[in-house]
């Protein structure tokens, strides 16, 4: 059992504004007449398509494979005809286009068969592939796989079912708690299970009296080690960090893993979509989410994955006055730039902004260096000290300065008095620093890979060269052998050239010798006589040398007087 | 008067000595100035700054033979990184030399390539595939977008092609401050 | 496009800057009560001066003036400013101070946030250099009528001494470098039951806006609490050993500028340290520097030069106390 319950620095306490939606039960929302469905639904992995346009898919029929570590599979949300395959917004503040399978409903919603998975018999990495297969995401926006989560199954005691849902206006956690609660805690024994966990703690922000009555009610039929606590109602409680450190007190610092600190963390959606998966064999494609805002039918609604927003927003209806439409909650969501986007696994509410609800910002002033932000912020940061490194654009500053232990929760912001949009200089220099990043990979790949062609292009010259050689050798070995090795160059090693044009004298030489001189041959004995008497003239005048034999041609130079 | 004497000769030998042992025990191996500008340079190794290619220009730049305004690709940048090494005084991007392009990468329209090898044989990174008489393709994320396989192409078939942003590779602007707007 | 968060808590600078002012007004009340009203003329003669010489040097610098203007911050400044001085220097020496904090101090130097040192302190320093007579001559309390008062800041009377008495501080260091020892010192006119007469109700006004800062949230208390620690423990060690030779630690905090320093002075966010361990080491390094000030230097009162002395020291305090971030300490792990 829970002892005592940790704290953690700072945090802040904005209106909740839960109350608008959180009585409102979960209700399906109608099918739009088009799905969108992008195949990126998890972190930095996007799925293939196995689909083609014109194919007639089920309801739960895959429709994206997983590819790489991070990726899950892809499903259609209901049956239909594939229309289209092709480049479609997604919901992201850039409003950049993503690969998105287009599925126009034939109406009958029709499943496909689906099988419960067996884990208790299967072995681990098969029941690991199945969560993979399903699509099973983190449902509470951050959509890391969880198959990847569940890591290795060792040396974890604590499983954590994040119920805390403390970003104010959301509530989608809230209902499906107060509605599903046996079903999110079967599949949070699953995965404790498959965790390996001896412990299971859910933790709920004490703001939803029901959800944790709901969920106390629902643990009595959970075997072993289980504990619904209230936390305090202090905004980020629910940031999977700080949750972790208020059950447990274990931190976990920036770019690790849960699982190295003995705690593992998943959202109660998550648990519930494991549950879907395994119990009822039902992939991930459809997910509870909060309309809510300046709207005049605020709610809950169990939501095809593809659905566009627009389709939503005619359900809870905006007021005139809506002027943006924010996907997540006013903390940490975005505004939407458009409104044909899908809805993907990690949208947990849309809000409609108005310029009451969500005033502009205000003028921004200078920097006091109050040290509201430190106080503020939960990550124990120095906030002024990281937003005067970014603004000045001296990221390696911000970096030692622990930049990226930023959770982007946006408390230093709200507490601003100078009314300074931090976090967006926290994003900005994240994202310069991960683009100076890959420049820099490209960079060097590109130096080696220059400085290996150059490499290559000389060993290539060298090779060359050396068959070069290695033909003159040959060429001059041949020559040796016919006694005629003498008369090669001592440097024909060092210079191929040389030694193939000695070489191709040697052979017009050979070939000479081969080819005797007519006249010299089958002479009469008078033609000898007298050459015989010319050749003792010459002697005698000492034209010639007496030691060369006579009949020796001008072509008899020695080799050294070709070069 | 000689005592005074007597102590500046010892302070300036005892000084002389620590310097002349500091430059001994912390001498600096190799040439670390080239490996600091090379690491500088965007490595597309397009000559365009009149070097073949990024290692020779910072070879160059750290004999002063080179200015440190001819990198293109680097752009302004590059050009302020390595006058904050240097110690130099930021000058503009020389236009002789070219001018700064959004970064691009080669495409050979398979349709007119014809499977001369030129471009391959051209490519500073090796970042073309193809053989003779069968048709070529670029690597895309090797190229870095140095041009050079466009001049050798007899049938002009390759073309630079802007990267588009992803929602990978798309990035947070910088926060626009109101005050320097309103005023 | 506004990113997240898309609601903001309701504060903003002029909020600050308010409370400050809120906070000073029990200090300012005491000071009519047992001085006399000048300190107001004062008040209103540094006021002025710095909001127009916040205007001039916006304008100047080409920035939005309505909204830096309005601030309030070049406010508090005048008002410290009025508050350190004498109630009764001439009031060209005032305007003189506020445009050396406000022009040369603060705006040189890039105008709010980004001066390195506390304009208020900067301009009492400069003024104690360069008009150490007129900086040394304050109303004795409640001897020196509001006519007087005015006529010393506005017209031209000089008849200083028949005014104004020395301070307690300067009392008990005259007294101390003579013979006297300070029992029979703190018997003299100057003194009342923990300091200076009269000056200990206004101490006491300061410490009540402190804690109002402090309920509000508008300051820690670390730099309170560091401060008159510093000054405390080394005024108490020497007290301990030559309880003649040096006053009580309660005397000293009793005394001079120490209570408005402690809530209004160490506290200015900008020129101070900004991490809880940076603050204590900040402020306590006024408080021992004030204290060695006071003790063994030239001039009586040693708070503005041991603040613009430690405000130097920031970048290097706050550099070396940076806490550590979450997840990243060893230990505390459980």
């Amino acid at each position: 059992m829970i002892a005592r319950l940790f704290n953690f620095h700072g945090g802040v306490k904005p209106d909740a504004h839960k109350n608008e939606s959180a009585n409102a039960p979960i209700q399906p929302a109608p099918m739009p007449s088009r799905l969108v469905v992008p195949l990126r639904q998890s972190t930095r992995a996007t799925a293939r398509c196995i689909v083609s346009p014109g194919q007639h898919v089920l309801k739960g029929e895959r429709i994206g494979d997983p590819e790489g570590t991070l990726g899950t599979a892809v499903h259609a949300p209901t049956s239909g005809t594939v229309v289209e395959f092709g480049l479609h917004p997604l919901a992201h503040p850039s409003g950049l286009n993503t690969r998105c399978v287009v599925i126009e409903p034939d109406g009958e919603d029709r499943w496909v068969e689906r099988h419960p998975f067996d884990y208790h018999t299967a072995t681990r990495e098969q029941a690991l592939a199945q969560l993979r297969d399903c699509g099973i995401v983190g449902l509470g926006g951050a959509t890391f796989p969880s198959h990847v989560k569940l890591g290795r199954g060792s040396g974890i005691d604590t499983l954590i079912l994040n119920g805390a849902e403390c970003e104010p206006w959301i509530t989608c956690d809230d209902r499906l708690m107060r509605e599903r609660a046996a079903d999110i805690l079967a599949g949070a024994s699953i995965l404790r299970e498959l965790i390996g966990a001896r412990r299971l703690v859910v933790g709920i922000e004490d703001n939803k009296p029901e959800a944790i009555a709901a969920m106390q009610a629902a643990a009595g039929g959970i075997e072993g080690d289980v504990a619904v606590v209230a936390v305090p109602s202090l905004y980020p409680a629910g940031g999977e960090k700080q949750l972790i450190r208020v059950l447990t007190g274990v931190e976990i610092p920036y770019g690790k893993l849960g699982a190295e600190f003995g705690v593992q963390c998943f959202n109660v959606g998550t648990a519930h979509a494991v549950y879907r998966a395994l119990a009822h064999g039902e992939p991930l494609i459809s997910r509870v989410l909060t309309l809510t805002g300046n709207v005049s039918r605020p709610g809950n609604y169990e939501v095809l994955i593809g659905t566009p927003i627009s389709h939503l927003l005619a359900l809870c209806a905006p007021k005139p006055d809506t002027d943006r439409t924010l996907m997540g909650g006013p903390m940490m969501g975005f505004a939407l730039p458009r409104l044909d986007v899908p809805v993907v696994k990690g949208t947990n509410c849309i809000i409609s902004a108005s310029p009451t609800l969500f005033p502009p910002p205000q003028p921004e002033q200078p920097c006091i260096r109050c040290g509201e932000c430190a106080r503020a912020c939960p990550a124990e940061l120095q906030p002024f000290e990281l937003y005067w490194f970014s603004r000045a654009l001296n990221f390696g500053k911000a970096q030692e300065y622990n930049l990226f232990d930023c959770i982007e929760c946006g408390c230093c912001s709200y507490v601003c008095p100078s009314h300074i949009p931090l976090v967006d200089y926290y994003r900005f220099a994240k994202s310069e620093i991960w683009a100076r990043e890959r420049e820099k990979s490209a960079a060097d790949q590109a130096r080696d890979r220059f400085e290996f062609r150059n490499y290559r292009q000389e060993r290539e010259k060298e090779e060359k060269a050396a068959k070069l050689a290695a033909k003159a050798a040959e060429t001059r070995a041949k020559m040796a052998d016919k006694g005629a090795a003498e008369e090669a160059p001592a440097n024909a090693d060092a210079d191929p050239k040389k030694a193939l044009i000695a070489a191709a004298l040697a052979r017009a030489k050979a070939q000479k010798e081969a080819a005797p001189v007519r006249n010299t041959e089958a002479l009469s004995p008078e033609t000898e006589k007298e050459i015989a008497e010319i050749d003792a003239r010459r002697i005698k005048a000492a034209l010639i040398d007496p030691a060369t034999p006579a009949g020796d041609t001008p072509s008899e130079r020695s080799p050294e007087s070709t070069s | 008067m000689l005592s005074a004497l007597l102590i500046m000769t010892g302070i300036a030998l005892v000084l002389g000595a620590a310097l002349g042992y500091a430059a001994i025990r912390f001498k600096v191996e190799g040439d670390p100035l080239v490996e600091k500008i090379d690491a500088i340079l965007p490595q597309t190794q397009c000559g365009q700054c009149s070097y073949p290619g990024c290692k020779p220009y910072a070879e160059a730049i750290a004999k002063g033979e080179a200015d440190i305004n001819q990198c293109p690709p680097g752009g302004e940048e590059g050009i302020r990184k390595l006058a904050d090494l240097l110690g130099r005084e930021f000058k503009p991007l020389s236009e002789e030399h070219g001018v700064e392009k959004p970064k691009s990468v080669a495409l050979i329209d398979e349709q007119t390539c014809i499977g001369c090898t030129l471009c391959i044989q051209a490519c500073p990174v090796d970042a073309i595939v193809g053989a003779a008489k069968q048709m070529h393709t670029v690597v895309e994320p090797l190229c870095t977008g140095c041009e050079l396989c466009l001049a050798p192409c007899p049938v002009d078939c390759i073309t630079m092609v802007q990267i588009p942003d992803t929602v990978q590779t798309w990035k947070w602007k910088y926060p626009v401050i109101e005050l320097r707007k309103s005023a | 496009m506004i990113h997240s968060p898309y609601i903001r808590k309701p504060a903003s600078v002029q909020r600050v800057m308010l409370n400050v002012l809120l906070a000073l007004t029990p200090g300012i009340a005491a000071y009519v009560w047992q001085i006399g009203a000048g300190i107001l003329v004062n008040l209103a003669i540094a006021s002025v001066t710095a909001v127009a010489a916040e205007v001039l040097m916006l304008s100047l610098r080409r920035r939005p003036v309505m909204l830096a203007a309005t601030d309030l911050s070049a406010i508090v400044t005048a008002w410290l400013i009025a508050l350190a001085f004498p109630s009764i220097v001439p009031w060209w020496l005032t305007v003189f101070a506020v445009l050396v904090a406000i022009v040369a101090v603060k705006h040189l130097y890039g105008g709010l946030g980004q001066n390195p040192f506390n304009p208020a302190m900067a301009a009492y320093c400069t003024m104690i250099v360069a008009y150490p007579s007129l900086m040394s001559q304050w109303p004795a309390a409640g001897t020196v009528s509001f006519d007087t008062q005015l006529q010393l800041i506005l017209g031209g009377l000089r008849e200083i001494d028949a005014v104004t008495g020395a301070t307690a501080l300067d009392a008990l260091r005259t007294g101390l470098r003579g013979d006297a020892n300070v029992g029979t010192l703190l018997q003299t006119a100057p003194f009342g039951l923990f300091g200076g007469r009269g000056w200990e109700w206004i101490a006491g006004g300061y410490l009540l806006g402190g804690l109002f800062l402090l309920l509000t949230r508008t300051i820690t208390w670390h730099l309170p609490t560091g401060f008159l620690a510093g000054l405390a423990l080394t005024s108490g060690v020497l007290w301990l050993f030559h309880p003649d030779q040096f006053a009580s630690p309660m005397f000293h905090l009793a005394s001079g500028g120490a209570m408005l320093a402690a809530f209004f002075i160490v506290t200015d966010p900008v020129s101070g340290a900004t991490t809880p361990r940076g603050k204590l080491i900040f402020a306590a390094g006024i408080g021992l520097i004030a204290y060695l000030i006071r003790a063994f230097g030239a001039y009586p009162e040693g708070i503005a030069f041991a603040v613009l002395l430690m405000n130097i020291c920031v970048p290097l305090i706050d550099m070396k106390t940076q806490p550590a971030v979450f997840g990243h300490r060893g230990g505390r792990q459980s």
